[in-house]
């Protein structure tokens, strides 16, 4: 065992480069002769395009091309698509809109890019950007969704009417009803998942690069998943043909699920340099990614839970309005399905649940998948209605989720999952006794001492990851498989490249895989490379979101690390003159079973190489090897957190005094790695609890547009967090790792919020908990202020 | 960001006569509003006279019971110099609750009054303190210069050389943040000088920075807490966006004063 293998908390080798500013970004790389684009977006949330004047423009100094939608069609330039059909309770399929890379015609969202403007340097292009003359008639436009299907609303797309994508359901609808009709104790909520602006560090970016020569085109571009971008603009954009695209996701610094989506951008620097013969380069500016770049979540629901005398839960039902935005974005259709409702047993025994999914059309920037993507909303739906049941019904919160939890695997919940493993219990009390939940009591008198109103909130959630197996998926309506591939290439000395179609922008792939490897080999980690991101490299993968690069990504590379075992026991048996059902292998050592005799590991891929040993006949020369693993079921991770809060009555101001997570990951590869993922996602699923949301105005204006008016969390919304795990094995997978990346996102907001209005005792309280907020749902509670 | 030229007098008399000879020039005294708003091409001054190549223009002096902070002085001197500690610790705290590090060192007293930014805090301390503000053709009282959002009794090519400020026997600054932007929400100075009391409030008023009379007549008969208990202002005239209703902030201007005077007289905040 070298010490760098499956649990150590090794430091993650990619920081050396990220933290001494040697990261390799988009924004980093310059191709000879390039020019730059910058966009003319939309300054109306819904207008008709009457004209575009660019004569002006063309003349600027500088000026290579402007280009509008028009030439778009006339190169005929495809639509970008939603990869994942959903059809409505009727059977018809969804109204997916057209959705060129430049607006043509009509603006349907403020940013919605109209043309472009390449120029020999960017601040010419952005001189020229303002002599572009676009005749814009301004159309009513509509952005909440609630108000979107209502007659009389401003109508987006024809194919659409009353802005209506899809109308989804999942469940039974009757047997939902007579649980109802039955039950002892109804709980109901109105719910605003509030719709948030992802702001990764790094903001996107896209070089394209056309070869004239070879006819071949080359995009570097901040994706998550270069292979689907690169599928996606070759199949449906019909951009270049798949074999002549050449996609490069390099260092790229952060996603949380933005950068996943194939983008106008992209597809424009693509086309842009084929039309000027030069490289285009194109970097977004922070407030053009508020208007850019797809934002997450915005649900409005009603949900209800049915409980017995005993407060066992008896059925779940939840009405959603789920917002897309202007277009549908790539997997957009998803979440607020398949991502969402089938996640609403939580991890409870419910015998009926069913969800009816209205998604719309808005005149906003497209919402897609965002940390999390549905699973966030679904927990915080189940944890909000869980926790205030039980303060109706007068019951402990955490006994009455107790009473409720599933106890026996696999368990098949009403709404499609069936989840493999968990003891939600354990983790349940290892939590509260972290969390001294028992003496919550005595710390709530210290702190009204102190005139502050104390609560405490938990958040038992589930999240399924590793979205899989593919013919599920592809049953379920998603254009592509989610299945992982992985390459494994010894070289002559024993070192080690790894080729993955999974990506890292932030999570520590380099190291984690590289652990894999070495627990594998027995070779230190530093012997091993980490190839992803480059399409020409790896030859196929799906890239990273949902969780999915443990449990899927590292169980391809376990796949090629048996078959390199395999192929090495070959060399060894001929190296060492023995049978190869003789060959052991073990800490990086083959050895002859029952012998003294025995190889390094070194040797035997020496060997492969020189194939001294053993002639073409019977053994190919080389030690590589590749596989491809598809999933045989989704991941369950599930956990609990545990929030506590101190309200300021005089201010609404909410402070986290304390959080404890005690996460099931199932195997840990890193345990630094995923402190760190959990502390992430706590912070993010606090930034949408407490301060973060995206607010339009009634005209279709993004009222928070800049770090100005929208709020991220900082270091000081939190205290020190409190992480552990327990763990059960996950059975599906040849590791038994569940993920971790986005269960701070998914647990967090509901115990947030269960905190604060156990603090301030109503239940009416929106997100994000911002001062004001609490201030004005305590001002409707007549609660004597704290002295 | 626009093309401008740039222009770096050597004295306080070439930058007013630059002032005079180019209506649209803009002074970079700390560049921290503007260099920001020319960014993002929502300001295009074609002429930029800097200011940090005028000599005096910055540091800090206490004579007796006053204090004299040159315009040109940046926030982290202020907020780290033992002068100000020393003679007006509300005054270095305050300077500490600026923007973050980069802008403390950067942003300077002078550009932050003149540009009056309804939601800075400087404003609320020359108000709050009775400061008089120095300028090279007069000497301007705080409660006459600022005049509203953004705008100030300074004439076009006047420019401010230093702020006084007279030395409090009591004095506390509250400010409550926007959550996104870090500036004030609201801001509330309170000062006790003999047996001048001063409250300013920034951040909640429509107009800008102002006084309120009335928490001052109650804490002149006893300069606690309790003599406000219960005060508020009308939300008339108060702003209100996303970040907080008008009710909100006149009510927060009354928590933050009492919290104020506690901080003044040594008492925890209630």
């Amino acid at each position: 065992m070298s010490g760098t293998g499956i649990g150590a908390a090794v430091r993650r080798k990619e920081d050396q480069r990220f933290i001494t500013g040697k990261g390799h970004y988009t924004d980093d790389i310059n191709r000879p002769g390039q020019a730059f684009a910058y966009f003319i977006r939309s300054p109306h949330a819904h207008a008709t395009i009457k004209s575009i004047d660019a004569k002006a423009a063309s003349a600027m100094p500088g000026v290579v091309a402007v280009l509008t939608g028009a030439e778009l069609a006339t190169d005929k330039i495809g639509n970008l698509i939603c990869g994942w059909m959903i059809h409505s309770k009727d059977g018809s399929p969804m109204k997916m809109a057209a959705h060129p890379a430049l607006a043509s015609g009509k603006a349907c969202h403020v940013g919605d890019p109209i043309a472009v403007v390449i120029a020999e340097t960017l601040p010419q292009a952005r001189d020229a950007a303002e002599k572009v003359k676009v005749d814009y008639a301004a159309l009513p436009a509509v952005a909440d969704p609630a108000a979107a299907q209502k007659s009389g609303a401003p109508q987006i797309h024809d194919i659409a009417p009353n802005n209506t994508i899809y109308q989804w359901h999942l469940g039974d609808a009757k047997a939902v009803d007579a649980a109802f009709k039955s039950a002892k104790h109804v709980t109901k909520l109105d719910i605003v998942n509030n719709r948030l602006v992802p702001n990764a560090i790094e903001p996107r970016a896209a070089i394209g690069d056309y070869d004239s020569g070879a006819g071949t085109f080359t995009l570097w571009n901040t994706t998550q998943n270069p292979h689907v971008a690169r599928l996606v603009i070759a199949a449906f954009v019909g951009m270049a043909p798949e074999h002549k695209l050449r996609v490069i996701a390099p260092d790229v610094g952060g996603g949380f699920g933005s950068k996943i989506f194939i983008y106008p951008e992209e597809v424009v620097a693509l086309w842009a340099s084929r039309r000027v013969g030069r490289p285009v380069k194109w970097v977004a500016e922070r407030s053009e990614a508020f208007l850019a770049d797809a934002h997450g979540r915005d649900h409005v629901t009603h949900a209800e839970m049915a409980f017995d005398a005993d407060g066992k839960i008896t059925g779940l039902r939840a009405k959603t309005v789920a917002n897309l935005g202007a277009y549908m974005s790539t997997f957009s259709s998803s979440v607020p399905t398949y991502l969402y409702a089938t996640l609403l047993s939580g991890q409870y025994e419910i015998p009926h649940i069913y969800c009816e999914v209205d998604a719309v059309y808005t005149n906003t920037v497209p919402v897609d998948a965002y940390r999390g993507a549905g699973r966030p909303e679904a927990t915080f739906v189940v944890e909000r209605l869980v926790e205030v049941g039980a303060r109706e019904m007068g019951q402990d919160p955490a006994e009455l989720r107790r009473k409720n939890f599933i106890k026996n695997f696999p368990h098949q919940t009403p709404v499609i999952m069936t989840y493999d493993a968990g003891d939600y219990n354990a983790s349940l009390k290892k939590a509260m006794e972290l969390a001294d939940y028992k003496s919550f009591a005595k710390r709530k008198r210290e702190s009204a001492r102190h005139g502050k109103l104390r609560g405490i909130g938990l958040s038992t959630y589930i999240e399924a990851c590793g979205i899989a197996p593919s013919q599920a998926v592809g049953s379920l309506g998603c254009g592509v498989g989610l299945w992982e591939s992985a390459e494994v290439r010894v070289n002559p000395t024993g070192s080690v490249e790894i080729l993955t179609g999974t990506h890292a922008h932030g999570q520590g792939h380099e190291t984690t895989f590289a652990q894999v490897v070495s627990e594998r080999l027995g070779i230190p980690i530093e012997n091993v490379l980490v190839v992803h991101g480059d399409t020409d490299k790896v030859q196929f993968g799906m890239g990273t979101y949902g969780s999915r690069s443990g449990a899927v990504g590292m169980s391809a590379l376990v796949k090629a690390l048996d078959k390199v075992e395999a192929k090495a026991k070959k060399v060894a048996a001929h190296l060492l003159e023995a049978a190869e059902g003789d060959i052991e292998f073990k800490d990086g050592k083959f050895s002859v079973a029952g012998t003294d005799k025995s190889a390094a590991w070194g040797d035997v891929s020496l060997n492969a190489y020189i194939a001294h040993k053993f002639s073409g006949a019977e053994l190919e020369p080389g030690l590589k090897e590749g596989a491809f693993y598809d999933p045989t079921n989704f991941t369950f991770p599930a956990g609990c957190h545990i929030c506590e809060v101190e309200v300021d009555t005089e201010t609404g101001n909410t402070e986290i005094v304390a959080w404890t997570a005690v996460d099931d990951f199932g195997v840990v590869v890193n345990p630094m790695i995923v402190e760190g993922q959990v502390h992430g996602g706590i912070a993010q699923g606090v930034g949408q609890a407490l301060c973060e949301g995206a607010i339009y105005d009634k005209d279709g204006q993004l009222v928070t547009g800049s770090f100005m008016d929208y709020a991220m969390p900082r270091a000081n919304h939190l205290p020190t967090l409190t992480v552990d795990t327990t763990m059960t094995k996950c059975p599906s997978n040849p590791l038994g790792i569940k993920g971790c990346g986005e269960a701070g996102a998914i647990a967090a907001p509901a115990a947030v919020i269960n905190a604060i209005t156990d603090a301030i005792g109503t239940e009416n309280l929106a997100m994000p908990a911002t001062p004001a907020t609490v201030w004005a749902a305590l001002q409707k509670t007549g609660m004597p202020r704290a002295a | 960001m626009y093309a401008f030229t740039f222009h770096r007098p050597q004295t306080v008399r070439q930058a007013a006569g630059l002032l005079t000879k180019n209506g649209d020039a803009k002074l970079l005294a700390g560049g921290q509003t503007l260099l920001p708003t020319m960014k993002l091409r929502l300001a295009g001054p074609p002429q930029i006279i800097d200011m940090t190549l005028i000599e005096g223009m910055s540091g800090i002096e206490q004579s007796g019971r006053t204090l004299t902070i040159g315009a040109m002085t940046t926030h982290n001197e202020v907020n780290t110099s033992p002068v100000v500690q020393q003679a007006a610790p509300v005054l270095a705290k305050l300077a500490g609750m600026i923007g973050d590090p980069a802008v403390r060192h950067r942003g300077t007293i002078g550009g932050s009054i003149a540009n009056n930014d309804p939601n800075a805090d400087y404003p609320a301390a020359c108000l709050g303190l009775g400061a008089t503000i120095v300028t090279n053709k007069r000497r301007i009282k705080a409660d006459e210069f600022f005049t509203g959002m953004f705008s100030t009794v300074l004439e076009p090519a006047e420019i401010i050389t230093k702020v006084i400020f007279p030395l409090p026997k009591k004095a506390a600054y509250q400010k409550f943040r926007n959550q996104a932007s870090r500036f004030a929400l609201v801001g509330v100075f309170v000062s006790k000088r003999g047996s001048e009391i001063r409250v300013a409030v920034t951040g909640a008023g429509s107009n800008g920075v102002f006084r309120v009379k009335s928490f001052e007549e109650a804490l002149k008969k006893r300069f606690s807490p309790k003599s406000l208990e219960g005060m508020t202002i009308p939300a008339d005239g108060m702003n209100s966006d996303i970040h907080g209703s008008a009710e909100y902030r006149a009510h927060l201007v009354g928590v933050l004063a009492r919290r104020a005077v506690a901080e003044a007289i040594g008492k925890p905040a209630a």
